[in-house]
């Protein structure tokens, strides 16, 4: 897929410089019936694509829509600041973001090792999230046995609140990160597992029977028809994992840790430290959303194809 | 139309084909008893009204559905699952939407395992053959029906495979593009000398583009007759609407499948 997705950026542009002069397509021996010069006009779709944006255009298309909810944040901001600033409630219930920005920056090396203990819990457990339910994905996809064996089962699983697991997780597996990666892993492996299967599921019966009678085994089928077209589905359950996965690991530490975001925010919690707590609330928003971003762009890169990707989506191209 | 023996060098023979699907509450008989030898190089239409198992004979052929009862060869050999020797069209272009024209055309090979250089060359060969050029690197969704459909059929001859089956695959086509495209497939048969079989609801396109046309009853699906079609072999489309064999040869045509749809 990488291949493919890497050389469709040039493509865009070839064929964009190609529509322009393929009017009349060349060496169009006809019977006699209509011409030639009928035959191919430029279709529709192809004659009026854009040109592939500059950088300098992406940009402003990126400013253009950001700076709607950028304004909104900016508003509840000074909302925040100027009621924290009035006192209208005590600061020790809602700091002002300069006693949070100060708190941040002076506890800065403390909080840095917990994010990334979070982090690295978050993205552990992700992983194997999404390589888990791609398996299962496949599994339940393939296999009429396993479909009726285990997607009922995985269905069903989803009404256990998994969060009360973490105890239990934590009286099997001790305060180290496993605990915490088995939660993120059972909250986020749901979505990958659904979108998964919805995908794989997807594929068009005609283009199967046509790989049948291209006598393609079911390894080429997979990766050249079934997994591509499986992707819009898998990447939109990617990116609700992936937020999943961050409160998989902060509930994981809720429980039982010594370290992470989620321990950090039950001690401010308990020394009514409230500066503290939103600094630290920041942090792991932040873990989600870097993780998010960066699932968008590898979304962007794998399926830039898809009807998805062609709106204006912000953080792409459009 | 007896159900003769398949004899050698017969390019597909069908002799007694049946197909019977049942469901929990009923059964219903898609095909029966059809039988039915095309030679090699023979280019057959089939029409008949809609549900009549047209496109279930398709797939009978190519390997996809087992008959209830019947035999069916391809070549000579019995048809016991899936074919390679053919390529098939369906109404649906059924390109993958990732995939520029001329990639969805190597999709065949690649499938194959078919060498990289030649599949290669003969895809360029198909793309100026059916107008394409320019459109290489375009993706689906920014062809027109018409395009789209020219790519399934480059795709399906790639291999060059000694039997075409098509399934209503100008359906979707306005008339225009349609009448086009029936041009544009005559002259590769012309040219290509492949067996092709090809299931339409357009008498026009049946007697246009067939060497044999085959009609078929409503369900349960029958052969009633097949008539010869006798026009020359290079066919121009101007001259074969207005010649007095096409107006004839449709009206038995139209006659019949009026009938068919009557009786049923």
């Amino acid at each position: 897929m990488t291949e493919n997705a890497l050389d469709t950026a040039g493509r865009k542009a070839a064929a964009a410089t190609a529509a322009g002069e393929s009017a009349v397509p060349a060496g169009n021996s006809s019977t006699g019936g209509p011409g030639p010069s009928t035959v191919a006009g430029p279709p529709p779709g192809v004659g009026g694509r854009p040109p592939r944006p500059t950088l300098g255009r992406r940009a402003l298309g990126l400013a253009d829509s950001l700076w709607r909810p950028a304004l909104v944040l900016a508003a509840f901001f000074a909302a925040w600041w100027f009621v924290a600033a009035q006192e209208y409630v005590p600061n020790y219930l809602v700091p002002t973001p300069v006693q949070v920005w100060t708190t941040m920056t002076d506890q800065w090396s403390e909080l840095a090792r917990h994010t990334l203990v979070t982090l690295y819990e978050t993205v552990v457990g992700f992983v194997l999230a999404a390589a888990l339910g791609l398996a299962a994905a496949v599994a339940i996809a393939y296999s009429r046995t396993l479909d009726k064996a285990l997607y009922p089962i995985v269905l069903f699983a989803q009404v256990i609140p998994k969060i009360a697991i973490a105890p239990l997780l934590v009286v099997w597996f001790g305060l180290g990160f496993t605990p915490k990666i088995i939660l993120a892993v059972l909250i986020a492996f749901f979505p990958v597992v659904i979108s998964g299967v919805a995908g794989l599921r997807s594929t068009d019966p005609e283009l199967l029977d046509l790989a049948a009678t291209m006598g393609a085994g079911p390894w080429r089928t997979f990766r050249k028809i079934r997994f591509p077209n499986a992707l819009p589905h898998l990447m939109a359950g990617l990116k609700v994992a992936v937020t999943l996965a961050v409160v998989g690991a902060v509930v994981g530490e809720f429980v039982g840790a010594s370290e992470g975001l989620g321990y950090v925010l039950l001690l401010a919690n308990g020394n009514l430290d409230s500066a503290l707590l939103f600094a630290d609330l920041i942090l792991m928003s932040g873990i989600g959303i870097v993780l998010f971003v960066l699932v968008e762009i590898a979304e962007a890169l794998l399926i830039p194809w898809h009807a998805s990707r062609r709106a204006g989506v912000p953080l792409t191209t459009s | 139309m007896t159900a003769a023996p398949a004899r050698a060098g017969t390019a597909i023979g069908m002799s007694g084909l049946t197909v019977r699907f049942s469901s929990r509450r009923s059964q219903t008989t898609a095909l029966d008893d059809v039988s039915l030898d095309i030679e090699p190089g023979e280019f057959v239409t089939i029409v008949g009204p809609s549900g009549c198992g047209k496109s279930t004979l398709l797939k009978i052929v190519a390997g996809l559905v087992r008959p209830t009862s019947g035999e069916v060869s391809l070549l000579d050999r019995p048809v016991k699952g899936p074919q390679k020797e053919i390529g098939f069209v369906f109404q649906k272009a059924a390109l993958l939407e990732w995939r520029g024209a001329r990639a969805n055309i190597l999709l065949q090979a690649e499938m194959r395992g078919m060498d990289r250089a030649q599949a290669a060359r003969r895809a360029d060969e198909l793309i100026e053959m059916t107008g394409l050029t320019g459109f290489e690197k375009a993706l689906p969704h920014e062809l027109s029906g018409g395009m789209q459909q020219r790519v399934a059929l480059c795709r399906a001859l790639l291999h060059s495979p000694p039997v075409l089956l098509m399934d209503e695959p100008f359906g979707a086509l306005d008339a225009l593009t349609r009448e086009q495209m029936n041009a544009e497939l005559h002259r590769i048969w012309r040219e290509t000398g492949t067996t092709v079989v090809l299931v339409t609801h357009s008498i026009a396109e049946a007697v246009f583009l067939g060497t044999r046309v085959v009609v078929m009853s409503a369900r349960p699906g029958r052969i009633i007759r097949t008539f010869p079609v006798e026009l020359p072999a290079h066919r121009d489309y101007a001259q074969v609407m207005s010649d007095p064999r096409f107006d004839r040869l449709a009206t038995d045509l139209r006659g019949l499948l009026g009938s068919a749809a009557a009786n049923h």
